[in-house]
């Protein structure tokens, strides 16, 4: 799929209007990859998520959206207990994540990080060569002989579309690439260690638009083998990227449904003025 | 109506801006005039009396016995020997308790306790860690000796490493770390495999430094280490070192001795001068990257 056109659909204000194949999801086929069940959200005594409830689907790509500070983000990190590195933060209710619920206190989180992969907001490669970066994740759970994991590297950069550009240079410094490549080079190195979900935390916000529409592109492809949860703070991408999509506000779940739907035909007001551009 | 331009040379808004500036320029040069004269005078006086006794017996012949000819040998080694052997003590507790500092206890009630503690020690006048160091070793093994030398140097070290240390791992950004998380590595491991390698080069220039910093002190070697005329690689005997040699033969009546004095200082600066250099360019080449 290429990036998606709003061309030829200029009924209102520029609303994003999501592609026709998304359009035609039966709910009631899919399997929930991941379950959010109340879940809740504290930084000390502050509650950031309240009573969140949700599916995310096996093989479809659903993206959160709404306006800085609604907790979208907070949510994101959760799925991977990410916030685990931070004191004073906790989550309370259920993620059942393959009949497992993740928020259990004695979850192995190393493990559970390795099958829950994420991509941030800025590229961050490892201090390392490209080859090393990539390599790097395999390594930690894997024994392979020297041979096998050339494979995996060189299968993990093509899977990210960053093959062709830095076959040559391997044992270059990562952090040499740039701004769009690194971003490619950690989906790489995401893709590696072989995920079930990919986690994407505003992948492109730092990006020029060539490389997002890259990142893109290639999110859509990722499905076919992940489950996919964006962040984003931009509309026309969620529309594009996903098939469902989360809309918050205030640490609350406002809407969820098909992306296709929630872009066309909002339930609540609040969505409808968020996607028209009149806030956030 | 025509558009006048407010922003004029002549304002005298401006130009008093101007002339305060120029007094504040002339101020700034004149005193890193005067900050560095003193260092251009020191150099130049150590090279002025250094360089003359600087010859191949300086490094080949033992301090000599007063009216004698002679080197600096035995000082030489001394120095070395006492300062890896401070810096192989100091530098592993160093980084570890930096480690613990940036990336354990960061939020710690602890860690807030050791960072001012190190600090207290960090400014500790070096001559009080001499005497330390010879209440707990020196007086119980009854006699001075190159380990003890080695564990006051040590001393010296650990708060410097430990500051550079927490440094430099507090710059590596915290996205790294969720990075390496973020694909199941254990915080250990992330330590020693990402935030080691994106700080080695900080790191280092903390344990170059902290050898610059050693490499001249005195008092605590002569409480420690003492001093000996002769050749020793024996660390549980007195050891000589450059800079307890130079005090001692500096205030000395005899020639032959203030000479090599001269030579000594020229020889410690030079090391001083050299690392600091390098650990100014590893840190340069840090930055750019």
């Amino acid at each position: 799929m290429t990036m998606t056109s709003t061309e030829g659909s200029n009924h209102g204000p520029s609303v994003a209007v999501p592609v026709a194949t998304h359009a035609s999801l039966d709910i009631s086929k899919l399997k929930d990859k991941i379950s959010i069940r109340n879940l809740e959200f504290f930084y000390g005594d502050s509650r950031a998520l309240k009573s969140i409830s949700l599916s995310l689907y096996a093989n479809k790509a659903t993206a959160f959206i709404g306006p800085s500070g609604c907790g979208k983000s907070t949510l994101l990190r959760v799925l991977n207990r990410m916030y685990d590195l931070y004191p004073g933060q906790r989550a309370t209710g259920d993620v059942i994540f393959d009949g497992d619920n993740l928020l259990r206190p004695d979850q192995d989180i190393n493990l559970l990080r390795a099958r829950i992969g994420m991509v941030f907001q800025k590229p961050t490669p490892f201090p390392m060569t490209i080859y090393e970066n990539v390599a790097f994740g395999v390594r930690l759970y894997e024994n392979l002989p020297r041979a096998e994991l050339d494979g995996r590297v060189e299968q993990a950069l093509r899977r990210a579309a960053l093959w062709d550009e830095v076959k040559d240079k391997l044992a270059t410094n990562g952090q040499s690439l740039s701004g769009g490549q690194q971003q490619r080079l950690c989906i790489a190195r995401t893709v590696a260690v072989k995920p079930e979900v990919i986690l994407f935390d505003e992948p492109c916000s730092a990006l020029d638009p060539i490389s997002t529409a890259k990142i893109e592109e290639l999110i859509d492809e990722l499905k076919q083998d992940y489950t996919i949860v964006i962040v984003t703070h931009n509309m026309q991408q969620a529309a594009r990227v996903s098939d469902f999509t989360a809309f918050m506000y205030l640490g609350e779940l406002i809407e969820f449904g098909a992306t296709a739907t929630l872009f066309t035909t909002p339930k609540d007001k609040r969505t409808q003025a968020y996607i028209t551009g009149r806030f956030g | 109506m025509t558009n006048t331009t407010i922003a004029t040379a002549s304002s005298p808004l401006y130009s008093g801006r101007r002339r305060r500036n120029a007094i504040a320029k002339t101020l700034a040069w004149i005193a890193t005039a005067f900050g560095l004269g003193w260092l251009i005078l020191i150099l130049g006086v150590l090279l002025y009396q250094g360089i003359g006794g600087l010859s191949l017996s300086v490094f080949t012949e033992m301090t000599p016995p007063p009216g004698a000819a002679g080197g600096l040998l035995n000082a030489i080694v001394g120095s070395l020997i006492i300062t890896v052997l401070a810096v192989l003590i100091g530098t592993p507790i160093g980084i570890l308790a930096g480690t613990y500092l940036a990336e354990y206890g960061r939020h710690d009630k602890l860690s807030s306790v050791v960072r001012f503690i190190n600090d207290i020690l960090l400014s500790a006048p070096s001559i009080v860690i001499g005497l330390f160091v010879y209440e707990i070793m020196v007086a119980p093994m009854g006699h001075f000796s190159g380990w003890a030398g080695a564990v006051a140097l040590a001393v010296i070290v650990i708060p410097v490493v430990v500051r550079t240390t927490e440094d430099m791992l507090t710059l590596v950004p915290d996205t790294l770390r969720e990075a390496a998380a973020s694909i199941g590595l254990p915080r250990a491991l992330m330590i020693m495999r990402i935030a080691y390698r994106a700080a080695r080069a900080g790191i280092v220039t903390g344990i170059l430094l902290a050898v610059a910093r050693i490499s001249g002190e005195t008092a605590p070697l002569l409480f420690t280490a003492l001093n000996n005329q002769f050749f020793s690689v024996n660390m549980s005997q007195p050891m000589p070192s450059l800079p307890v040699v130079i005090f001692q033969f500096a205030l000395s009546p005899y020639e032959e001795w203030q000479k090599l004095a001269w030579t000594g200082a020229l020889l410690i600066t030079i090391t001083v001068l050299a690392l600091s250099v390098i650990a100014r360019s590893l840190t340069a080449s840090r930055k750019s990257s």
